[in-house]
């Protein structure tokens, strides 16, 4: 026995195997990210455009050009505040849906397939039905509003037709973040239920017997149990929306001014559309320092997680 | 013809009835089952106010896809003219489905799509699937630290990297082929696709493998013959959110590829279907919800499946 199994030794070498199994997406990954994210530090250090290739350093020049730019200080501050604001209702709204959710009802099929849309459908097509419902002339929440009363002549809101919901500064950042959190609401929902799931029948069968009635279970089992996972919840959603500029780029394409331009999108602009790539990846590396952050904070309330 | 036009002429009182019909059916379904009894019809009473809520997030999340379709079948004048947005006041027509099919390059778009999709998925699953089970099975410690590595990976944006990728994809002579696409995607659906195959492989129980081992395979053998088929249910899952992802995909796509009939759905319907400042609604509506609804079936089909991978990978992981 000891024998045959010598025979074939090398597949049976659990860590040649693994080792074998691991390195060639390893090997994709660093070349496909590492490397790029290496270039893009040494973009940032030197003076490259789209028509000069050379890379000639130039030390933190472009970084220094970025940080004193007022319109770069604006788009990171507006990044932020769009990100910490839609986070909060995300995390109202996918709590409440991750526990309706979790439960048995009628209809939940079509219900499950109605709330998942915003976040299936590719964002850039879902942007297209909402920047037709947010138009400046044949928008049909105006439409609504105006058959209510709240628009026209002695409108509540407005003596205008219209409210220009991606026209008037105000209006264009709160649609964004409305948006925002329609579209990532069902993400952080998808990873509540998860976390809803993983909780131990047992558990929960144990509160019942000790006659916990649903509120009770929910506020002092339940959330507790899931609060780690709340946290990635929070994380994966908020680095997602860090790093957004689809939404922007379909809506607003920054405007009106600067008023919902963020990181992403800035970056694209000066360093696509304008030709600076050397600008563009100094502005896009200032977003590393807060992602790297957010993912430390992440795994550590992950591994946390995982000892409970 | 006919029958749509009946359907959309008629749709918020169609919607309503149906919607009363449903529910009436259920209740009465109910009371047969159970009796018509008080506290049955208490029963009824007391979950009206839990599906009024189900019912409002329903209506702000399917919205902009419910005017997407009542304005597909809007001729020009109906849509533009003293607007009425909910309602059809001229004939239905299809002749903007038309357009969408015949005058433009959807049809390419989803030709791209589909093209670098499925490439893409090919090339991630093979090398997630002996990577994600290297990660559950077969390295300790070191492939531990892989695989957060891994997960490190997938959260890094698109918007950090699209410059340098950019100048490597027009160094390889890529720029304006699919084929860019193809080389770039899996440097995310990659690090997902592990982390989640990496909990359905865990589902496995470990017994079933070391059976095979003593009956004479060797670990090779063992993933492929054991660990694969036990495991086809989480891998399908995986092919389905990996092909999406690939949908989802904005940015490389707007700056790789700036030929028309080069570029992907994502790109390709809001910014080709757009001609300067002049948008056409109906061909454009109905783009995004030709997509929207398969892929919102597809992602409802495999939310479970989903879920508990996530829930072995990150929970148990």
């Amino acid at each position: 026995m000891k024998l045959l199994r010598l025979g074939n030794f090398p597949l049976d070498n659990r860590r040649l195997i693994g080792a074998l199994f691991l390195t060639p997406a390893l090997l994709y990954i660093v070349l496909l990210v590492g490397f790029p994210f290496l270039l893009s530090i040494a973009f940032g250090f030197s003076d490259v455009t789209v028509g000069n290739t050379d890379l000639s350093f130039v030390g933190f020049r472009n970084f220094l050009a970025v940080w004193e730019n007022d319109i770069f200080r604006q788009v990171f501050e507006t990044t932020i505040r769009f990100t910490l604001i839609s986070q909060v209702f995300i995390l109202i709204f996918a709590n409440i849906l991750a526990v309706i959710f979790t439960q048995e009802f009628t209809g939940k099929w079509f219900a499950r397939f109605i709330f998942i849309l915003p976040w299936a459908t590719p964002v850039s097509l879902a942007m297209i039905g909402w920047l037709w419902m947010l138009d400046t002339k044949y928008s049909p929440i105006d439409y609504l509003l105006l058959q209510l009363g709240f628009l026209g002549r002695g409108g509540l809101l407005s003596d205008n037709r219209n409210l220009f919901w991606l026209a008037a500064p105000d209006l264009a950042q709160i649609s964004v973040i409305f948006v925002q959190v329609w579209r990532m609401t069902p993400l952080a929902t998808v990873i509540l239920m998860a976390g809803l799931s993983s909780i131990p029948t047992d558990i929960l069968d144990q509160a019942e017997v000790d006659g916990s009635r649903f509120m009770r279970t929910l506020l002092q089992i339940k959330l507790p149990l899931i609060l780690p996972i709340m946290v990635i919840a929070l994380l994966f959603s908020m680095i997602t929306m860090f790093g957004d500029m689809t939404v922007v780029y379909v809506l607003t394409r920054g405007g009106p001014v600067d008023y919902t331009r963020v990181l992403g999108l800035y970056s694209f602009q000066v360093g696509i559309e304008g030709g600076n790539l050397a600008q563009g990846a100094a502005i896009s590396l200032f977003a590393f320092p807060l992602l790297l952050a957010m993912a430390i904070f992440m795994l550590r309330t992950a591994s946390r997680a995982e000892v409970r | 013809m006919n029958a749509l036009g009946f359907v959309l002429t008629n749709f918020w009182a169609l919607l309503v009835l149906a919607f009363l019909g449903l529910v009436g059916m259920r209740i009465v379904w109910r009371l047969r089952k159970y009796g018509a009894t008080r506290r049955e019809l208490r029963h009824v009473l007391r979950r009206s106010p839990f599906y009024f809520v189900v019912l409002v997030f329903c209506f702000f999340a399917a919205a902009p896809f419910l005017i997407m379709f009542l304005h597909t079948f809007k001729t020009d004048g109906d849509l533009y003219r003293r607007p009425q947005p909910f309602v059809y006041r001229q004939e239905p027509t299809l002749e903007h489905l038309d357009a969408l099919f015949n005058n433009t390059a959807y049809l390419d778009f989803i030709r791209n799509s589909v093209l670098v999709g499925v490439a893409v998925v090919i090339i991630t699953l093979l090398l997630s699937l002996p990577a994600a089970y290297a990660l559950a099975r077969l390295t300790g410690r070191w492939g531990e630290r892989a695989g957060i590595l891994m997960f490190l990976v997938y959260l890094v944006p698109p918007t950090l990297l699209f410059i340098p990728m950019f100048r490597i994809v027009v160094l390889l002579g890529l720029k304006d082929s699919p084929l860019s696409l193809i080389v770039v995607y899996p440097s995310f659906t990659v690090p997902f696709s592990m982390w989640l195959l990496q909990g359905f492989f865990k589902a496995v129980p470990p017994e079933l493998e070391e059976a095979a081992l003593v009956d004479g395979y060797n670990r090779v053998e063992a993933f492929l013959r054991v660990v694969l088929p036990l495991s086809l249910p989480g891998i399908i899952s995986t092919v389905v959110f990996t092909f999406t992802l690939t949908l989802h995909e904005f940015i490389y796509g707007l700056v790789f590829i700036a030929d028309t009939s080069q570029r992907t759905l994502s790109v390709g319907v809001p910014t080709e279907l757009i001609l300067g400042d002049v948008y056409f609604w109906q061909p454009l509506l109905a783009a995004a919800l030709i997509i929207a609804i398969p892929v919102g079936l597809a992602y409802n089909l495999f939310l479970d499946s989903l879920v508990q991978g996530f829930t072995m990978g990150a929970v148990k992981g």
